[in-house]
């Protein structure tokens, strides 16, 4: 095994080397125009349209043999898969235009017809004389191992126009993607940019199909943008890093299947970028389940830490802060309130004073009234200036007392005037 | 001119059976915003059959229908729980799962086809024409899909409520204690078991197709549920039958002029079926545009406005 690892490091076959060049511009290619289609919520548009190449590619080797040419001409068929491709994408965008029915099942619809058709006319070539050895459904379903010189650089070419493209058009795709209707108010041209958008997954598409595959094509445009927006919100850095994971899946897929040689290039490809997604949705920096729950977590700790404060300066207004009482104050789940009680008392905000009571510390007392001033000072505004019921207010005010800035705690105090609040809310903890 | 036998007229009733035990699923499935879902589990289910095989060591149907069953099960759970949990779009997530357990598959069956010849191609498309052939006085295959489709359209009688307020207010529903959430992966059960059948039998192709394109073709003409579930059946036969006599008769006929070839036979049922079914649906949709240009260019008369001109007219007299 590791002389198959040392082989393929150094690049000694030449099969090696044309593979891993086709199979990385592919993923890099597939993973860069996959991000603005997952973007504009048409991540399995590339599925429809594999499947309704099929149609095109038959009906050109119909015609063509109908002309008494050699069906099996490479740029013919290419040509009619284009064709039929494009023409599945015009019927997805016409259903949307024309009828009320959504995206989803207009991709649903269009696939299956399609195909449906497309599934006629083979049977139909397959029994031509010489239909057989067309190899038509190898078209469809290519095999990424037994990829060609030329098949490589074709994919190459189509990766740098694709490349070429996005970078000159990175600003109006975005758009595209996130405001389209500002960008048609702001004058762009969006039915051209949405065309050349499209055009261009046309493209990778039909040249994916014939080089590596319907399956490969289908995953390397969805998979590696859904990991690639695991970690950033900013469309530049979600590109880059969904290009660079399909060019690394398609790498260590390429390898691992010439190190393993029992093992098909293109699903190992597919459950590396499967397994990329795993790892990117775990620990993703942007939106990562991990950071996710880390997050939550603390914010959790925090709400429930300035409830207890809240709860313990409103019983010492009336009364001895014992635990009978704060637990009478909101529903705690149970072993919460002992487990904040004791985690506040560590952290210097309260005390335990005598018979079971709590006291704040001087630094607990200023944190509680800052927190009960927000509460009541939103209670009042929604009183007075905002018509909420009374007994509403309290649950209302406990949501936004965690979230005021002190810009607005300001705002606040100008405009409810000082009778009204002098018995009621504490004085500001910074004077 | 074609020639019509009894082996014909049973792939129409297995074809229009199979696509009817469809469409009852699938008119829930457009509503649930969950079409490619059919497309979906019909690549997932492929590391099921295949695990299926390589448990049981035979090509007996019965582990391969369970283990296809469960990936198609497992394929709705884990694009919800990654839709969920990780924020990502419904649609990509559900491409993420089918693309990465059909690879999956893919190996499996390669590691499965070391032990015993194991056609990925015959595992995961049968053909109508050749299931039909076992006759007695009714084929095996027609038996099952009638038995699919009287249990589908049981299950949505029974359950017609409870489906329609799920699909169409998930929040009202849940809060009536009618759980959307479970209505949906009961859905995704439903379709994952229809799925496996129908195709182990007669291909994927028409399953995708009948699950969401006479359904389609219901909901635009009807904006009532019952009428558009009744319409979707009307349509998934109607389609079935159109294509399978197109796909023996005007088809062929046409191809064998264009490519000059004169012995060109029956072209594939199923795939016809598909594609008339997608006719059915542009003739609907042209013909309700039609309709709703008609009524735009020359409106009908309104008996209550000609009412209100005749008494504005006869007060101002």
């Amino acid at each position: 095994m590791t002389a198959e690892l040392l082989r393929f490091l150094s690049l000694q076959d030449y099969n090696t080397r044309v593979v891993l060049a086709g199979a990385c511009a592919f993923g890099a290619a597939a993973g860069l125009i996959g991000t603005f289609l997952l973007l504009r919520k048409r991540a399995l548009l590339g599925d429809t349209l594999g499947h309704s190449t099929l149609p095109g590619v038959a009906a050109a080797f119909l015609i063509a043999y109908a002309l008494g040419a050699a069906g099996k001409s490479l740029p013919w068929l290419l040509a009619g898969a284009a064709i039929s491709g494009a023409a599945g994408m015009v019927s997805v965008l016409m259903i949307r235009r024309f009828s009320r029915i959504k995206d989803d099942a207009a991709l649903a619809i269009v696939l299956s017809v399609f195909f449906g058709f497309g599934v006629t006319l083979v049977t139909a070539v397959q029994q031509l004389p010489g239909g057989n050895a067309a190899g038509l459904d190898h078209f469809i379903y290519g095999k990424t191992a037994s990829m060609t010189a030329a098949d490589a650089w074709f994919i190459l070419c189509m990766s740098v126009v694709v490349a070429a493209l996005c970078a000159g058009l990175f600003k109006e795709f975005t758009l595209l993607c996130f405001d389209e209707g500002f960008a048609g108010a702001g004058g762009w041209p969006v039915r051209l940019l949405d065309g050349i958008l499209m055009a261009l997954v046309v493209l990778v598409t039909v040249v994916g199909l014939q080089a590596v595959g319907l399956l490969l094509v289908v995953a390397l445009l969805v998979i590696p943008p859904a990991a690639a927006r695991f970690w950033s919100d900013r469309l530049e850095v979600m590109a880059i890093v969904a290009t660079a994971i399909g060019c690394l899946s398609a790498g260590a897929g390429v390898a691992a299947s010439a190190i393993f040689a029992r093992l098909p290039a293109g699903a190992i490809i597919v459950l590396c970028a499967a397994f990329l997604f795993s790892l990117s949705m775990v620990l993703g920096a942007q939106r990562g389940i991990l950071l996710r729950c880390w997050h939550e977590r603390s914010a959790t700790r925090r709400l429930r830490c300035e409830h207890l404060l809240r709860a313990v300066y409103e019983c010492l207004e009336s009364g001895p802060a014992t635990a009978a009482a704060l637990r009478h104050k909101r529903p705690w789940k149970p072993g919460d309130l002992e487990r904040e009680i004791s985690r506040s008392i560590n952290a210097g905000l309260l005390t335990p004073g005598g018979g079971g009571a709590l006291q704040l510390t001087g630094t607990g007392r200023l944190e509680a009234r800052r927190l009960v001033r927000n509460h009541r000072l939103w209670e009042l505004y929604l009183l007075h200036h905002a018509d909420v019921a009374p007994a509403r207010v309290d649950r209302d005010a406990d949501l936004i007392e965690h979230v005021l800035d002190p810009g607005l705690v300001d705002g606040l105090e100008a405009i409810l005037d000082n009778e009204r609040r002098a018995a009621f809310v504490p004085e500001d903890p910074e004077k | 001119m074609m020639a019509w036998s009894e082996i014909d007229t049973w792939i129409v009733v297995t074809g229009a059976l199979i696509s009817m035990a469809c469409a009852i699923p699938g008119v829930f499935l457009l509503l649930n915003r969950q079409s490619m879902l059919g497309d979906a589990i019909s690549h997932a289910v492929l590391p099921g059959l295949a695990a299926g095989f390589l448990i049981s060591g035979s090509r007996d149907p019965l582990p391969m229908f369970v283990g296809a069953s469960l990936a198609g099960l497992l394929t709705g759970l884990i694009t919800e729980w990654i839709h969920r949990r990780g924020r990502v779009d419904a649609d990509a997530s559900l491409g993420v799962v089918f693309c990465s357990l059909f690879a999956l598959g893919l190996i499996l069956i390669r590691h499965a086809a070391d032990r015993v010849d194991l056609d990925p191609g015959c595992v995961l498309y049968g053909s109508i024409e050749t299931a039909v052939v076992d006759t007695g006085w009714m084929p095996g295959i027609a038996q099952l899909s009638g038995g699919m489709f009287l249990a589908n359209l049981l299950l949505a009688i029974l359950l017609f409520k409870e489906l329609r307020i799920a699909a169409f207010d998930p929040a009202l529903s849940t809060a009536m204690g009618i759980s959307a959430h479970a209505m949906k992966q009961g859905l995704t059960i439903i379709t994952a078991i229809t799925t496996v059948v129908a195709f182990e039998s007669v291909g994927s192709i028409l399953v995708i197709a009948m699950l969401i394109v006479p359904g389609a073709t219901a909901l635009v003409m009807s904006h009532r549920l019952a009428h558009a579930l009744a319409l979707s059946l009307l349509f998934a036969a109607l389609a079935a039958a159109i294509g399978h006599v197109a796909a023996i008769s005007i088809v062929p006929q046409a191809l064998a002029r264009l490519t000059g070839f004169p012995g060109l036979g029956a072209v594939s049922s199923a795939g016809m079926m598909a594609a008339s079914a997608g006719l059915l649906f542009v003739t609907v949709l042209v013909c309700g545009r039609l309709a709703g240009l008609r009524a735009i260019i020359r409106p009908e008369p309104d008996p209550q406005a000609g009412t209100a001109l005749e008494v504005k007219a006869s007060s101002r007299g």
